[in-house]
């Protein structure tokens, strides 16, 4: 599953990046139309129809994919870097400094993000740094909790005690001896972060706060709600929809594969179907096969 | 730590909380560029006195936080006499300003809308709760087969799928149906009767209902399987096994039972994000709940309104999270602070 969520994200990054060379038409441009323009259905000229201005949709739909790979990566690197930071301070040190940062923590996780975000936007203005801003600084919790509790099992070990014996300070412990291994665990999270931060920012251009200077997915959604719904303009509400799912999903896909990977949970329980057990150890060979040829 | 002490520790965070919401509230409405008073006043021919009994009326005349002058002439008293005392005791009556656009309380105006967001969250919510545990118990049990795949894909699609767009597609798919797709009784109707009023009203909610209930079931499903998941692992299930138990009485008396603890609190923290679902699926059908009227005063800029709707989401929002918490302490009695 995470090899095909690659491929789908190789597809979008490829797309925004040579978008110039592949948008039949520049989404940025004026035109000049006429009312019967508007709204048009596909035809071979534009392949996924008019929009309400009577700009061609393929093309705001390639150059979209612009706007959220930023937002994805640039938040999510964000919401990272500070919960990586958060959690490891907080989890070495423990103590007073550990129970205030967590109590931070719980503080912005019990808040409501998305009426959080709606109200910080609707007062600061909706240019895409405070959108990329208010995204990542609010979306570091989960990933504080993650690397914080990965550090208090991981601090306990013997190399950390013996990186001190040999003088090293706690800078150096937390970064050289205990950030290698929480990082695995911190790019999975980030991975799935990135996809919450591209739902989160076309959830905010869908209710009208996204930059109106950009072409974006939310944006093409909050005007074909606005504009096109009456019209059951498809051709315009269902691209950007489908190219955000596309998106997150190949996002959620690559996310939990590594999961899977890094944190390797129980891969198996006391009620699985034996016959569908993996080839285990040979040593626990007759027994599995024992009890698979017994009727059930 | 003893039980009282953690429901008592709780309630101190909550009410921190609440607090700390307030303050960001308050600050947040005074960080706004430009003249408040300037948004209401639209006549240029205002004279400059008539503006600043505008100002005062509003208590805008006074200090933000703190009067120093009148602490140094000894008036302690005095010294709190400040716009955010203000915002707290007209909080503390019940009085959260006026609307821009309809010069009318906001308060009334959310109290007039509240309850239609609560019953949209709650059907959708329960619906999506038993749904997303029955599927995700299956899931986990049947971990690694190809229904279990099916089953993850399914959760993660849904996942992946802004809610508004389900709502979106629902109206592409069933908008020429016999449901009605938006606002919340039929325009011109006059109910005979209070009976026809709400069956109206029960239809208009189906599909709204229906959006929010697919969004967050396969959130459920996700937490549910790796809960049970690991419940599974436990040697009590290979105890109760080694007995001889059917799978379906093991399923439902040890491993339900036991994941259902987890539950609560996830219940309890997804609550914020039912809310923002609530947001989205209320602006697509035009459910006049509290949601629409965010995205309503988001289009006018009517900020007190804004503020307002923000206030009473995060509120509930803590507040759902303190009963989970007390709720999780006298279901689990093992609960202690950390």
């Amino acid at each position: 599953m995470g090899v095909i969520g690659a491929l789908m994200l190789l597809l979008v990054v490829s797309v925004a990046v040579f978008a110039p060379w592949v948008a039949p038409y520049d989404p940025y441009e004026r035109v000049q139309v006429t009312p019967e323009q508007i709204l048009t259905p596909p035809d071979p000229q534009h392949l996924l129809g008019r929009d309400d201005a009577g700009k061609d949709v393929l093309s705001q739909l390639i150059y979209g994919s612009r706007v959220s790979l930023t937002v994805g990566f640039t938040a999510s690197f964000m919401a990272m870097v500070i919960g990586t930071t958060v959690g490891l301070v907080a989890g070495y040190f423990g103590g007073r400094i550990g129970n205030v940062l967590m109590r931070v923590v719980d503080f912005l996780m019990v808040i409501p993000e998305l009426p959080l975000m709606l109200v910080i936007i609707a007062v600061m203005g909706r240019g895409l740094l405070n959108i990329i801003l208010v995204i990542g600084l609010l979306g570091w919790t989960y990933t504080a909790r993650l690397v914080r509790s990965q550090v208090l099992s991981v601090k306990e070990r013997q190399f950390v005690l013996r990186a001190r014996s040999v003088g090293a300070s706690s800078v150096r412990i937390m970064t050289r001896h205990i950030f290698p291994q929480v990082l695995p665990l911190v790019i999975a999270q980030a991975v799935l972060d990135i996809s919450v931060a591209i739902l989160a920012e076309s959830t905010l251009a869908f209710l009208g706060l996204g930059d109106p200077t950009l072409v974006s997915w939310g944006n093409m959604l909050n005007f074909a709600f606005e504009r096109g719904m009456s019209r059951r303009a498809w051709w315009f509400l269902l691209p950007p929809g489908f190219a955000i799912v596309w998106v997150s999903l190949s996002l959620v896909l690559i996310g939990n594969t590594l999961d899977e990977i890094v944190n390797p949970r129980l891969r198996t329980h006391h009620l699985f179907d034996p016959r569908r057990m993996i080839a285990p150890t040979l040593a626990v060979r007759p027994a599995q096969e024992r009890e698979a040829t017994e009727p059930t | 730590m003893e039980r009282s002490n953690y429901i008592l520790y709780k309630i101190g965070f909550a009410v921190i909380t609440l607090l700390a919401v307030l303050l960001f509230n308050f600050v947040l409405f005074r960080i706004l560029p430009g003249d408040p008073i300037k948004l209401i006043i639209h006549s240029p021919r205002m004279t400059r006195e008539a503006q600043e009994r505008i100002r005062a009326s509003f208590g805008l005349d006074k200090p933000v936080w703190f009067d120093v002058q009148r602490l140094e002439r000894g008036d302690v008293l005095g010294a709190f006499d400040t716009q955010f005392t203000a915002y707290l005791l007209n909080l503390l009556r019940g009085d959260l300003g006026i609307s821009f656009a309809t010069r009318g309380g906001v308060a009334d105006l959310l109290k007039q809308r509240v309850w239609r967001t609560v019953i949209l969250v709650f059907l959708g919510d329960v619906i999506a709760i038993m749904a997303g545990m029955a599927i995700g118990l299956i899931g986990a049990w049947r971990r690694g087969t190809r229904l279990d795949a099916g089953i993850l894909l399914l959760a993660l699609f849904t996942w992946a799928l802004p809610t508004f767009f389900m709502g979106i597609i629902l109206v592409l798919l069933l908008g020429r149906g016999r449901l009605p797709i938006g606002g919340m009784v039929t325009p011109g109707l006059r109910p005979a009767d209070g009976l026809t009023y709400w069956i109206d009203v029960g239809k208009h909610l189906v599909m709204p209902t229906i959006a929010m209930a697919i969004v967050y079931t396969g959130e459920y499903i996700l937490i549910m399987r790796s809960g049970v998941m690991e419940v599974l692992a436990e040697d009590y299930i290979l105890t109760a096994k080694a007995k001889g138990l059917s799978t379906l009485r093991i399923l439902r008396d040890h491993a339900l039972k036991n994941a259902m603890l987890p539950m609560v609190t996830m219940i309890a923290l997804t609550f914020g994000y039912t809310v923002g679902g609530a947001i989205q699926v209320e602006t697509v059908f035009s459910w006049p709940g509290l949601g629409r009227l965010m995205y309503e005063s988001i289009q006018k800029r009517d900020y007190p309104v804004l503020q307002g709707t923000f206030l009473l989401l995060a509120a509930s929002v803590i507040i759902a999270n303190l009963l989970a918490d007390i709720l999780y302490s006298v279901l689990d009695p093992r609960v202690k602070v950390e």
